[in-house]
């Protein structure tokens, strides 16, 4: 049955993660990105609003909320009408543990999921994406090799989050031509070298290079164990995910550029009173709506246990498109003033691009 | 508990329809060729089909509701075909007008007719407050003068709803509505409007020469004139609310119906059009296209059934009615337009239908109100101006 409403209880999630975006995400952006340092008081604030732990069952020490995408996305959406970099630090390792939660063996759980119902915030984080050109998720370049009751991973990982300070990632690699696995590595594997990266936009999130030079790991730590796991389903989710980013990146340029073009004169009335200006603001609320409802589809397809690869990639495809589009927009309402750093504009214009390449920084 | 599923018994209604599609879309060349001819009430073949009105009447409370299941149906019926319909429904734009705006005595009168409506003139379509048709008072008759076009269903009609002005100074404080039945002395149809597209549909040019009508005709009654402002005005304007997301709907079943044709032939020339999830880079420029094409028509799909929604949970609608509209008008000349560039010289062979489609969704990102007019309600609306702030 056909509806676009949220649970009482989502409304209120939404509500408390909306505040918190604007009094607390929003202001602690501009200084994230400006130094590339994450304000630890701001991680450990979020992590207590417990978006990992709610859908964690409380076997493993969390409050066993059932597991729902739609509110996931609800949720990024709202963090990232805040900031988007900060929102997907306080979020990324709940990816990690949602990854092993939804797909991770009964042994994996236990070791694993406990980590993030703990009072302080922990950071894992996906390895997925690689420095290539024309990168595809579905044809990687890191391989998987088993050797006796291990696997060997070679290859390179880029845009790692969290690199700096996760305990472990979950390195996405080829283990045949057309098989893919995920492998939990810790951070002090014997090969594994981990570099700072220096980016575009989202630069309050510290991302990382990592090199694999033949890590073995043992075959306990293949996500799934034995059975292995439906990556497919990880990336449909992932791709939601980031749609769910851009929509609340788009609402937070158009909520910028609104109240500015109804305060700047030009030629004798405010340029919102222009038609040349108003229809591209008219445009950004067309759009950030066509985004939304995307998104949802593809999170309530999720939920359901539905294949939600068609959605999801149109979630994510229409998403990336519109979102760069709107903050390009955005700057240009604001001329000279987008161009300069005292606005947000420019770190959303850069931000929107950068996130819109990033597979496997949030999931759902 | 936000959901995109449909239910078994909403399902089954929208088969029902897709089934009568297929069979009126034979019938869609012939009377796109043949203009002049008014296709039938009701197809040959209709013995065969139940009409859906039993299926809708299992749904129940659990199942989509009214208003956002309407947007689907209307959507399979334009894809089968824009003016052929297994059975033609009753009614018009001029039922919705009466509806929103008659005093219950003139729906008692005049429920029962198909009424169209008569808004646009040679010389104002998108600002109706231009309207220069006059209504004036003659005892106990109103004489109405002036000319009328673009009147949908305009022939078949057996009553109008025409907006006409007291007062010319008055702006739109001064437009009225009121009820002409065909008979009426000085109203003549004076002819089927020639078109682009939806050729088969009926679309009237008329002409009021000292045309009397009864005074109980205009629409609201007497106490519909001394009211200052434009009260009447917006009332009838109201009426929109339901019909954009309706419109836009109509243009995305049409735009659909170019999809699947599209990916129909691209299967059958091998290419891997239903591999979702690929990275875009591994993709085909022609598929990646494609997909691109399906994303923006669910796009503009799911702004039309969130306007419907919110009106089936007597939400206000008004700014998503033109999102809807604006989205959905842009949405379906861009797909039909993508479509046959990526089929190239086979798309548009009169052979196919997809030239047709073409053709028939270019209206609706104009009547109803342009996608530009669209833009103009929802800049106001976000930016809190009147028309004296955005003109």
């Amino acid at each position: 049955m056909i509806s676009f409403g949220p649970t009482e209880e989502q409304d209120l999630v939404v509500e408390a993660v909306r505040s918190f975006a604007t009094e607390v995400l929003r202001p602690a952006a501009r200084a994230a990105d400006e130094t590339e340092t994450l304000p630890e008081d701001v991680l450990q604030q979020a992590w207590e609003l417990g978006f990992a732990a709610t859908q964690i069952p409380d076997a493993y020490g969390g409050a066993g909320e059932a597991r729902s995408p739609v509110t996931s996305a609800l949720v990024l959406e709202s963090l990232a009408y805040g900031d988007a970099a900060l929102a997907l630090a306080v979020t990324h390792p709940a990816a990690f543990a949602f990854a092993v939660l939804d797909q991770g063996s009964e042994d994996q759980k236990r070791r694993y999921l406990p980590l993030f119902t703990a009072e302080r915030y922990h950071a894992a984080a996906l390895a997925l994406t690689e420095p290539t050109p024309a990168f595809d998720a579905r044809a990687l370049r890191t391989k998987a090799e088993p050797k006796g009751d291990a696997f060997v991973l070679s290859g390179t990982k880029s845009c790692v989050p969290l690199a700096d300070r996760a305990s472990h990632f979950l390195v996405f690699a080829q283990s045949g031509a057309d098989a893919q696995d995920a492998f939990i590595v810790p951070r002090d594997a014997a090969g594994l070298v981990i570099e700072r990266e220096k980016n575009l936009g989202l630069r309050g999130l510290p991302t990382g290079r990592l090199t694999l030079e033949r890590v073995e790991v043992s075959a306990a730590e293949r996500l799934g164990g034995e059975r292995g796991a439906d990556l497919r389903r990880l990336l449909d989710s992932s791709r939601a995910a980031s749609a769910s980013l851009l929509v609340g990146l788009s609402c937070a340029v158009m909520d910028y550029a609104i109240p500015y073009a109804k305060e700047r004169r030009a030629f004798g009335e405010f340029i919102a009173q222009k038609q040349a200006i108003a229809f591209i603001l008219s445009d950004m609320r067309v759009e950030t709506d066509a985004m939304r409802w995307l998104t949802w589809k593809a999170a309530s397809q999720l939920e359901q246990g539905l294949v939600a690869t068609r959605a999801a990639q149109f979630a994510h495809a229409y998403a990336a498109e519109h979102a760069m589009k709107i903050a390009d927009d955005g700057l240009q309402v604001l001329g000279g003033h987008g161009f300069i750093r005292e606005h947000p504009v420019e770190l959303w214009y850069r931000g929107a691009r950068t996130l819109s390449v990033l597979e496997g920084a949030a999931t759902l | 508990m936000i959901d995109f599923t449909l239910t078994e018994n909403d399902q089954k209604v929208l088969n029902a329809v897709r089934e009568e599609g297929l069979v009126a879309r034979k019938y869609a060349r012939h009377f796109d060729e043949n203009e002049h001819e008014f296709p039938p009430d009701e197809l040959e073949e209709a013995k065969d089909f139940p009409p859906t009105l039993g299926l809708m009447l299992q749904r129940g409370p659990n199942d989509t509701p009214l208003g956002t299941m309407s947007m689907l149906l209307s959507a399979g019926q334009t894809w089968g075909d824009y003016s052929v319909r297994m059975r033609r429904g009753k009614g018009g734009l001029g039922n919705a007008a009466l509806q929103a705006a008659g005093t219950p005595e003139q729906k008692q009168k005049w429920g029962h007719l198909t009424l169209a409506m008569a808004i646009t003139e040679p010389g104002c379509g998108s600002d109706p407050s231009q309207v220069q048709t006059t209504a004036v008072l003659d005892g106990d008759e109103w004489v109405l003068n002036g000319e009328k076009i673009f009147v949908t269903t305009g022939c078949r009609a057996e009553g109008v709803i025409v907006w006409a002005t007291l007062d010319k100074s008055a702006g739109r404080a001064g437009i009225k509505s009121f009820l002409v039945e065909k008979g009426a002395p000085g109203f003549v149809v004076a002819h089927k409007e020639k078109k682009l597209g939806i050729r088969a549909d009926d679309t009237a040019a008329y002409v009021f020469q000292n045309c009397r009508i009864p005074r109980g005709n205009l629409l609201g009654g007497d106490e519909s004139i001394p009211k200052q402002g434009a009260g009447g005005f917006r009332g009838v304007m109201a009426t929109f609310n339901m019909t954009r997301p309706a419109v836009a709907a109509l243009g995305l079943g049409m735009a659909e119906a170019a999809l699947d044709f599209t990916r129909e032939q691209l299967r059958e020339a091998g290419f891997e059009v239903d591999a979702y999830g690929a990275g875009l880079h591994s993709q085909s420029a022609v598929v990646a296209k494609f997909q691109r094409l399906e994303a923006l028509h669910e796009a503009a799909l799911l702004t039309v059934l969130r306007a419907s929604w919110l009106g089936d949970q007597r939400k206000p609608n008004n700014l998503e009615a033109s999102i809807a509209k604006a989205k959905g008008g842009a949405a379906v000349r861009e797909i039909t337009q993508g479509c046959i560039e990526i089929l190239g010289p086979l798309a548009v062979s009169r052979e196919h239908l997809l030239e047709k489609w073409f053709r028939d969704v270019r209206i609706t990102d104009i009547y109803e109100g342009t996608g530009q007019i669209q833009h103009l309600i929802i800049a106001r609306q976000i930016l809190g101006y009147g028309r004296a702030e955005l003109r």
